[in-house]
């Protein structure tokens, strides 16, 4: 028992570390920190705050908007194309947002094919199209991006209670826009506060699409004292700020999830029971256009976009097409072992929490959700300082290699990102299952043990496989910690893909990027497949 | 309800799995005399030649990490003296001169690298003799401009890209980029601070658009009119001026390119190099190395294959791009690789003053 316990203590200390060394940063201000900090704050860090913030609002505006309408369409109604777009929905998922990036702006800039055809079919002069290569248009491609989360979260809540609720408050005789209002949206309220969460900690981290823009926001600030002042202090206490709004963002998706827990676990079967509202004419055209636009823009076009590319000034004649193979491996194996692992530790954390519940364990797994909000190269820097301390103080140990020779340390920095990830879904699922079976089988005497193997695995297998295969696509496009962190020769698509753009081989970088978002959509259908299958009660 | 799945008989499946993933690093085990560790800022896919004619050559074999610069030297200072590093290798000068400040290199005394990269292009020798670091290639930071819209004279120098009759006409990518920090920096010398930061607020009036994207880009966006002139590397240049795609060819049409300020300081060039880490655990294989990469066979692959500028003086150039851009040659500035590294601070400090990207 007490060796669970200290290893459980371990375990948080790991995730947490990297978080509490930016954290740290503050105990460590000196003069020169001080001067980058006040002269960012004097000159561009007001405009950074400010475009975060327009930023993370235009994207919740996308990703809520956007998964919401899809999620309440394809489980509310019967349409033609229903069972298709149900899953095709989930596509984006496996796209990304930097590539998408790439692809639509290789198109739509002003030298792009796009504008030069408008411009010599209607003899037009100068711009035609808006700049992609700004704040909304950064918006718009993480919201495409990252909607899928919301529609993910908010489909599984509305499938399993919503169709048989809409059912009995039409029998009461509740109009349809009424029944969605009153009884649809508030049911998947939780769902979509946790999905709007993930998207937000998202677009906070994002930096590949932002950076790509020109679009300055406040992790290009972190980004530019890191990298160009070469102060990892000021780096660390802006990161800090970040981490402050993220706090609240978590709290603000906590409140209002727990005021809206319904849990019951006879739902799943009587929801088979009822019959979604069948469309015919004009409103099934118009279900299956708000199901189709998301799809088109966050995947479709993306990807005849990218064949584009690569059709036309894609030089691949000299590739190193044998160890095409060993990229996709990579990133394969990564994912799905650090997927393993983040479900496993995500879930253990859950069952302690829900153990104890008002406990300090409950705090400490808050905190490890923090992680993925944090810029991916801002982990990294919080992991390499504590371990080039030990390296210095104790340099026999050689800690320092055996972080980056072997994957431990990349593992590790996937873990304290991804781990959040896992928990938001392991936590939905727990969130169904009614504390009350819990105590019952308490005082029948069940071990905890024994608890978790019999009540809580076969009811949560699903939120289990969501966050295995979750993590596995967030780990197969993660870059800045891959691209630092991994050892010898272990290359992966995403970091071909980044490097052949870094170098402004867009074309070239076409190919690692569709083999990535190719290799994504394993993970994306099994998803789909997973949550279309209930829980068995 | 399902019985609980026994995980004992899974066990050794689950371990064998395991192992596989994670692909253990002993099973890569190798003899450690024929082995070099690179870390290599550099990701230019036609490098892969330039490593395995090394190892054909030896038989030294290479394990290589390809990263960024900032992310090579956090990785280096957090190995400390367990780095497995033997040669780290990064694009640009100022990096270059912060990894010999952090103490990353060993300095390293041949005489073959004495003798083929000049002084100016590697780090100032040490008490003991040796230098921390040598460039290797070189490129240069040139204009390019809209033939129809300008003359060649108008933009001869750096300090006229901020005269006003550019207004609305220029197109940079992100003053933050290392390129531009290095060229920045370099004019900080050159013109001191106070000049200088008034140069950039001139760069800020005249830009046709927000700081974005690539130097392609750059270059691109002159092509399709979105503007008259723009900065950037040779490097990319080149690899259009080579390109065989009809739309490359076409975004040359009408370009001109100038090699700034030859009248006065020179044109700014910024040093791709690299030297051995100061932890090696093969420095003999890294030295070697280094000096691999200056002869001439590496270094006709730098201008041929890569478009860079050699570093080792009196080799013919075969790059035809390189050669009708430059005409043969052209005067480079000469200011010390250190003023520039220690100017980089202050120049994203005017850069937030004047409010470039």
């Amino acid at each position: 028992m007490y060796l669970s316990r200290i290893f459980l203590l371990l375990v948080l200390a790991c995730l947490l570390l990297p978080v509490l060394t930016v954290l740290g940063a503050w105990l460590q201000a000196d003069a020169r920190s001080a001067e980058v900090l006040l002269g960012m704050a004097q000159t561009v860090l007001p405009d950074y705050a400010l475009s975060s913030l327009v930023l993370c609002a235009w994207v919740l505006v996308g990703v809520v908007g956007m998964g919401t309408v899809s999620a309440v369409t394809v489980t509310l109604f019967e349409f033609r194309g229903r069972r298709v777009l149900e899953w095709a929905l989930l596509l984006p998922l496996a796209m990304p947002a930097y590539v998408v990036a790439y692809a639509y702006t290789d198109f739509l800039q002003f030298s792009g094919p796009a504008q030069q055809w408008l411009r010599e079919q209607w003899g037009l002069q100068g711009r035609v199209l808006p700049e992609i290569r700004s704040l909304w248009g950064a918006a718009c491609v993480l919201a495409l991006t990252l909607y899928p989360y919301v529609y993910l979260l908010a489909r599984g809540a509305l499938a399993e209670r919503a169709t048989h609720l809409m059912e009995a408050a039409r029998l009461l005789g509740a109009s349809l826009p009424r029944r969605i209002r009153a009884v649809a949206l508030p049911l998947a309220r939780p769902a979509i506060a946790a999905g709007a969460a993930l998207a937000m900690m998202e677009t906070l981290a994002d930096y590949g699409v932002s950076s790509y823009f020109g679009v300055q926001t406040f992790t290009t600030g972190i980004y530019k004292s890191w990298l160009v002042m070469e102060d990892r202090l000021a780096a660390a206490q802006l990161s800090t700020v970040l981490l402050g709004v993220v706090l609240v963002v978590l709290l603000v998706e906590r409140r209002a999830q727990s005021r809206l827990r319904f849990a019951g676990n006879r739902a799943a079967e009587r929801a088979r029971e009822a019959q979604p509202v069948r469309l015919h004419g004009g409103a099934q055209v118009l279900a299956q256009l708000l199901c189709l636009v998301p799809v088109l823009l966050g995947f479709v076009v993306p990807v005849v976009l990218l064949l584009h590319a690569l059709w036309t000034s894609g030089d691949t004649t000299d590739w190193p097409w044998g160890r095409f193979l060993d990229w996709t491996w990579n990133s394969f194996r990564l994912g799905l072992l650090t997927a393993l692992l983040a479900a496993a530790v995500a879930s253990w954390l859950a069952f302690e929490a829900r153990r104890q519940p008002r406990g300090p364990v409950t705090w400490a797994v808050q905190g490890v959700g923090l992680g993925y909000a944090v810029p991916g190269a801002v982990i990294v820097v919080g992991l390499l300082l504590p371990v080039g301390w030990v390296q210095a103080r104790w340099p026999d140990w050689g800690v320092g290699a055996w972080v980056t020779a072997t994957l431990l340390g990349l593992l590790w920095a996937y873990l304290v990102r991804f781990v959040a990830v896992a928990l938001q879904s392991v936590h939905s699922g727990y969130v169904r299952i009614p504390i009350s079976l819990d105590e019952s089988a308490r005082m029948l005497g069940t071990p905890w043990s024994r608890l978790w193997r019999a009540v809580h695995w076969p009811l949560m297998r699903r939120s289990m496989a969501a966050a295995v295969l979750l993590v596995l696509v967030d780990v197969m496009k993660e870059l800045p910690a891959t691209l630092v962190l991994r050892p010898f020769n272990t290359d992966t698509l995403a970091v071909m893909a980044y490097q052949l753009a870094r170098d402004e081989r867009l074309g070239e970088a076409a190919l690692p990027s569709l083999a990535l978002v190719l290799v994504g959509l394993i993970p994306v259908m099994l998803l789909s497949r997973a949550l279309r299958r209930p829980d068995p009660v | 309800m399902r019985s609980p799945i026994s995980i004992m008989p899974h066990l050794g499946a689950l371990l064998m799995a395991a192992a596989t993933l994670v692909q253990l690093p002993a099973a890569h085990a190798q003899s450690q005399d024929k082995v070099l560790n690179l870390y290599s800022a550099r990701h230019y896919p036609t490098d892969e030649a330039l490593y395995s004619q090394f190892t054909q050559a030896t038989g030294i074999r290479i394990n290589r990490i390809d990263a960024d610069d900032a992310g090579i030297l956090s990785r280096l200072k957090a190995e400390g003296s367990a780095s497995p590093a033997d040669v780290i290798l990064l694009v640009d000068a100022a990096r270059l001169w912060r990894a010999e400040v952090d103490g990353l290199f060993l300095p390293v005394k041949s005489k073959v690298l004495d003798a083929s990269v000049p002084a100016t292009l590697r780090a100032k020798p040490t008490d003991e003799g040796g230098s921390a670091w040598f460039g290797l290639s070189t490129r240069a930071r040139v204009i390019v401009f809209d033939q129809r819209r300008l003359k060649r004279e108008e933009l001869d120098t750096y300090e006229k890209l901020a005269s006003p009759q550019f207004k609305g006409q220029l197109c940079i990518r992100s003053g933050s980029h290392p390129y531009n920090l290095s060229l920045f920096g370099a004019m900080t010398e050159h013109l001191g601070p106070v000049q200088t930061e008034r140069w950039l607020k001139g760069l800020v009036d005249n830009l046709a658009r927000p700081p974005r994207g690539g130097d392609t880009d750059q270059i691109k966006g002159v092509a399709s009119g979105e503007c008259a002139v723009a900065l950037t590397n040779t490097y990319y240049l080149a690899r259009l001026m080579r390109s065989n795609k009809p739309d490359d060819q076409a975004v040359m049409a009408h370009l001109g390119v100038v090699f700034p300020n030859q009248a006065s300081w020179g044109t700014h060039v910024n040093i791709a190099g690299g030297g051995v880490a100061r932890h090696a655990k093969h420095p003999e294989n890294a030295v070697k190395f280094l000096e691999y990469l200056v002869s001439p066979a590496a270094q006709q692959h730098f201008a041929n294959g890569n478009n860079e500028w050699p570093v080792v003086p009196g080799l013919k150039l075969e790059n035809p791009a390189l050669q009708a851009m430059s005409g043969g040659g052209f005067k480079s500035e000469l200011v010390p690789i250190s003023a520039v590294g220690m100017n980089q601070f202050k120049v994203q400090q005017m850069l937030d003053r004047v409010g470039m990207k």
